[in-house]
């Protein structure tokens, strides 16, 4: 540091200077807030047009017949089911390898690494490897293949989060149980795991959150269907964003009115599972930090 | 006791997935007939499914996957029926012993936006069109627009040309009109699904077009008729092939089709593009079904003919609705003869109504 | 995260040390579990490779700097996708790293304690809105405001900037709405709360004591962030910058609707543009199993996934340094 920036003389003026860049900075939160609070008021704006029960309750149908998204908004939930029931115990248990295995061991440092990688890595390209690897053997998209490739998005944030998680977790809980003379496992599945479980929940509603307004791997896996599917492993299945983008693209007012009303949803309901997680978060780390 | 009570929370929402995905399975029917290809006549082929099932006709699934997609899926026979806006090529379907035969037919229209002028009086001609889409043409006050339209106040302002940015087949139909019209445009662009513009934007689907038209002081687009007539879009006036200045309309179109040399065109790759005729609108296509001749499923095959015969026979009302062209009468008697050729066991698989 | 536990598993005490098949599983599924992250990567990478190859085989290397793409021909190379894909992360990283460094700073230092949280996390949402709702908001909503106002305004205020050869204009062409700065401010947005949100923590890791020293010399909050904090962190600051341009790279569903999808290069920053991911997007559903085209945009992918892999390594390397030290 300069000894001239501490002359008392340009005292004020270093003053005036702190206060613009405190100014600058507040400006710059503003910006952030301000765009987040116009694209929530056009998807109110917008979306509460074509929104209704119907939205809901019926199947999507051509222009003129009414019709919802409630093919697409079932989709949405079997495949990101599909994607958390693989997922969230991959996740976990990499998290688990991580914090209680591997450590700081070469492998472990490695498989960190890979899983930040993957934590960023362009969904479209999951989209591709699983068409690849699951959509051509098959010989046609699926829900499953949908599903896996959202497991693959999804593993990452859960085996992040609970790495994190269970390295909150005091010692004490594992000296105690291994002081009782329990094994490895019975520390880690009746210790630290149950101490730590509402965090471990925080990162699989994370993951949620994320998979759900995945659209792009969806275009090479399940693709979007305009009717029910019969079957979760032939044949395309409908979701909500795939169903949005369709829509929002087509010729009829209707069906964009429809397409900002699916937007709506998506992202209330995305914006919800991330508040309830950092509130699950805030009350599983209550004191511990 | 945090950790039971959300564990069991977590298995709630598992059992409510369950059960979700049951509803799911539970609302789609055993008989259905399942067909994928072409995006643009989706949405009839679709009215025409909710239709024939409310009649107590079979469930049809269409799914609109792209053209490209649909010829694919039906060589591989994961469907009952393929559709395609381009022909396929006559070996392939030899080769793969597939029956071609169009099912709707379609108008491209051109949407401009220019401050001050009514759209709807503009006249353009093919050639004109291409210039524009090469790069050529760039301002609307441009000598060649000029000549077209004598005493219209046209502004000196720059031309933003728009385009479908996802491969469709309204982007084949217009550019294979330009192709016909414009030999530089044939020679340095040429047609297809999507091809390689020299000028202009891209935009996602029909809304995007349209949207990039509205928004751009400018612009011009191509835009599925449906598209044009929901919207109250300002569409040119086209020179056909006769010379007549022709406003875009079902009336038009239907005169292209009947226009169409289908009696000899191979598998009913007829073109409808720039065809001769007074009335003939110059930027229409048929879209076309794939089925094969000797179906794995001789059953599903009659399904699919029972459904085109009754969307034939009943389909009118429903295409107008959503600005579809039908097929001319005679030609449908084309069509079901030809269906003959869909046999099992030496038979044909569908004969008539039952 | 803090407190990273030094935790050890130690091993049980010696008497019970024998094998134990239900310790063996257990650390087994963990392993297995571990491997396959590593698997998903090396088989992504090699399956992309593997599909992408016959377009690599039939063009050369100069698939990655030929300039065309023209399905009509059968014709693809890589560079307009490139050239878009990187031209957009670009301007979004200059739109965003300020912005988004100005709120780590706001948010660590400046803002009242009380709304530190809650504004922190109004920032992180922003993060969690899908891609797509960018996308349709973009196109129908910011398009049409910046062909109004900004682009207008940045053609009159940059008139003066020679062009680049004779091809590249700066700021100049139609006022369009959608094309590369577009897509450039959409993806600022997508991006501003991953870098601020890793800046942020980046600061906070700044030792108080380090802090308090330059505050006890009288300096301003200002001068210990350039003069102790960032000195101390410039590292991990820059893997913010990365880790926001590894997002940026990959983005497709809000590109694709507002970059304007012209596969050729662009000859100004408000021309329209495709990036790798839009392409892919919006070809796929047209490309037949095994022809060349399918091939290129695999290829395409590949290429998308090695830039996107050495940023985020470079991201990560850079923000572990400060980490550990």
């Amino acid at each position: 540091m300069s000894i001239a920036a501490l002359n008392p003389a340009n005292h004020l003026r270093r003053r005036i200077g702190d206060f613009v860049m405190a100014i600058v900075c507040t400006a710059a939160a503003l910006i952030g807030l301000v765009f987040l609070a116009w694209i929530l008021w056009t998807l109110i704006q917008r979306g509460t047009a074509g929104l209704g029960l119907h939205v809901f309750t019926e199947q999507m149908k051509t222009p003129g017949q009414g019709g919802g998204l409630a093919n697409a908004i079932v989709g949405s939930l079997i495949q990101v089911g599909i994607g958390t029931l693989i997922g969230a115990p991959l996740g976990m248990a990499v998290g688990i390898y991580l914090s209680e295995v591997g450590h700081k061991g070469k492998f472990a440092s490695l498989v960190r690494f890979v899983n930040d990688i993957l934590l960023s890595a362009p969904s479209i390209l999951v989209g591709l490897f699983i068409y690849q690897i699951i959509v051509v053997p098959m010989r046609g998209f699926s829900a499953i293949a949908g599903g896996i490739a959202l497991a693959l998005l999804a593993m990452p944030v859960i085996a992040r989060v609970t790495e994190d998680i269970l390295k909150l977790v005091p010692d004490a809980y594992r000296e105690g149980s291994m002081a009782l003379g329990a094994r490895d496992s019975t520390t880690v599945t009746r210790v630290v795991v149950p101490a730590a479980f509402g965090g471990i929940l925080t990162g699989i509603l994370l993951a949620v959150a994320r998979i759900s307004g995945e659209t792009a791997p969806l275009i090479f896996t399940s693709f979007g269907n305009f009717n029910w599917s019969d079957s979760i492993f032939s044949g395309p299945m409908a979701s909500l964003p795939i169903a949005i983008y369709r829509l929002a693209s087509s010729p009829y007012p209707e069906w964009v009115d429809l397409a900002w009303a699916g937007a709506l949803i998506i992202t209330f309901g995305v914006l919800a599972l991330n508040i309830a997680s950092r509130v699950s978060l805030a009350l599983a780390t209550r004191g511990r930090k | 006791m945090f950790a039971t009570k959300t564990r069991r929370a977590f298995a709630r929402t598992v059992a409510a997935l369950a059960l979700f995905a049951s509803v799911g399975a539970a609302a789609a029917t055993a008989e259905q007939i399942t067909g994928a290809g072409a995006t643009f006549p989706a949405p009839i082929y679709t009215r025409w499914a909710e239709q024939y099932a409310a009649q107590g006709g079979d469930t049809l699934n269409y799914q609109g996957v792209g053209s490209g997609a649909g010829v694919t899926q039906i060589i591989n026979r994961t469907v009952d029926f393929g559709a395609s806006d381009t022909a396929v090529a006559p070996e392939r379907l030899a080769s793969q012993r597939l029956l071609q035969f169009p099912a709707i037919i379609g108008g491209v229209v051109v949407a401009v936006n220019i401050p001050g002028v009514d759209g709807n009086t503009l006249k353009l001609t093919g050639p004109v069109i291409a210039d524009i889409y090469l790069g050529r043409i760039r301002m609307w006050n441009a000598p060649q627009i000029r000549r077209l339209n004598p005493g219209m106040n046209l502004p000196a302002l720059a031309i933003a040309p728009a385009y479908r940015a996802d491969s469709s087949g309204t982007t084949n139909i217009f550019t294979t009109y330009l192709a016909s019209v414009s030999l530089p445009f044939q020679t340095t662009i040429g047609a297809g699904n999507s091809v390689s513009w020299r000028a202009g934007i891209g935009a996602p689907g029909n809304a995007g077009v349209a949207g990039a038209v509205r928004n751009t002081r400018g612009a011009i687009g191509y835009v599925e008729y449906a598209y044009a007539t929901e919207n109250n879009m300002q569409v040119a006036t086209l020179q056909n092939r006769n010379g007549q200045w022709v406003r875009p309309g079902t009336q038009a179109f239907a005169a292209a089709a009947a226009g169409a040399n289908w009696a000899n065109a191979p598998n009913m790759a007829v073109s409808m593009i720039n065809t001769a005729g007074a009335a003939n609108w110059p930027i229409v296509g048929p879209s076309y079904i794939l089925i094969p001749k000797n179906p794995n499923d001789p059953e599903a095959a009659r399904r699919v003919l029972a459904f085109f015969d009754w969307a034939f026979n009943n389909g009118q009302a429903a295409a107008d609705q959503l600005h579809y062209i039908t097929l001319p009468a005679n030609v449908k008697t084309m069509i079901r003869q030809r269906w003959s050729q869909v046999q099992a066991n030496g038979q044909p698989v569908y004969s008539g109504r039952r | 995260m803090s407190v990273a536990s030094e935790a050890s598993m130690h091993k049980p005490i010696e008497g019970s040390a024998k094998f134990q098949l239900g310790e063996f599983l257990f650390k087994g599924v963990l392993f297995t579990a571990a491997t396959i992250v590593i698997v998903t990567l090396v088989a992504i990478l090699l399956i992309l490779f593997s599909a992408g190859k016959g377009a690599f085989e039939h063009f050369g290397p100069a698939f990655i700097w030929l300039n065309q793409w023209d399905p009509v021909r059968d014709l693809y190379g890589a560079l307009p996708a490139i050239v878009g894909t990187i031209a957009t992360s670009l301007i979004a990283i200059l739109i965003a790293w300020p912005i988004g460094f100005g709120i780590a700073y706001f948010l660590t230092e400046t803002c009242p304690r009380v709304l530190r949280q809650p504004l922190g996390i109004a920032v992180e949402l922003l993060a969690a809105i899908p891609s797509i709702v960018y996308g349709m908001w973009g196109f129908f909503v910011l398009a049409p405001v910046l062909s109004t106002t900004v682009q207008p305004w940045l053609t009159e205020a940059t008139m003066w900037i020679p062009p680049i050869g004779y091809d590249f204009f700066w700021f100049q062409g139609a006022p369009i709405g959608v094309g590369l700065f577009t897509a450039g401010v959409v993806l600022a947005i997508m991006i501003l709360p991953f870098i601020a949100a890793s800046s942020r923590d980046v600061l906070l890791t700044t030792p108080q004591l380090l802090k308090d020293g330059g505050y006890a010399m009288g300096s301003t909050r200002w001068e210990v962030l350039t003069n102790i904090v960032i000195p101390a962190v410039r590292g991990s600051l820059f893997g913010a910058v990365f880790l926001g341009l590894g997002r940026a790279l990959g983005e497709t569903m809000a590109i694709t609707f507002v970059i304007g999808n012209a596969n050729r290069l662009p000859d100004s920053f408000f021309a329209p543009s495709a990036s790798i991911a839009s392409i892919v997007a919006n070809e796929f559903p047209d490309a037949d199993q095994g022809s060349l085209k399918l091939a290129a945009l695999f290829a395409l992918g590949f290429i998308l996934f090695l830039v996107s892999f050495f940023v985020l390594a470079i991201a990560r390397l850079l923000l572990r340094q400060e980490r550990m030290a």
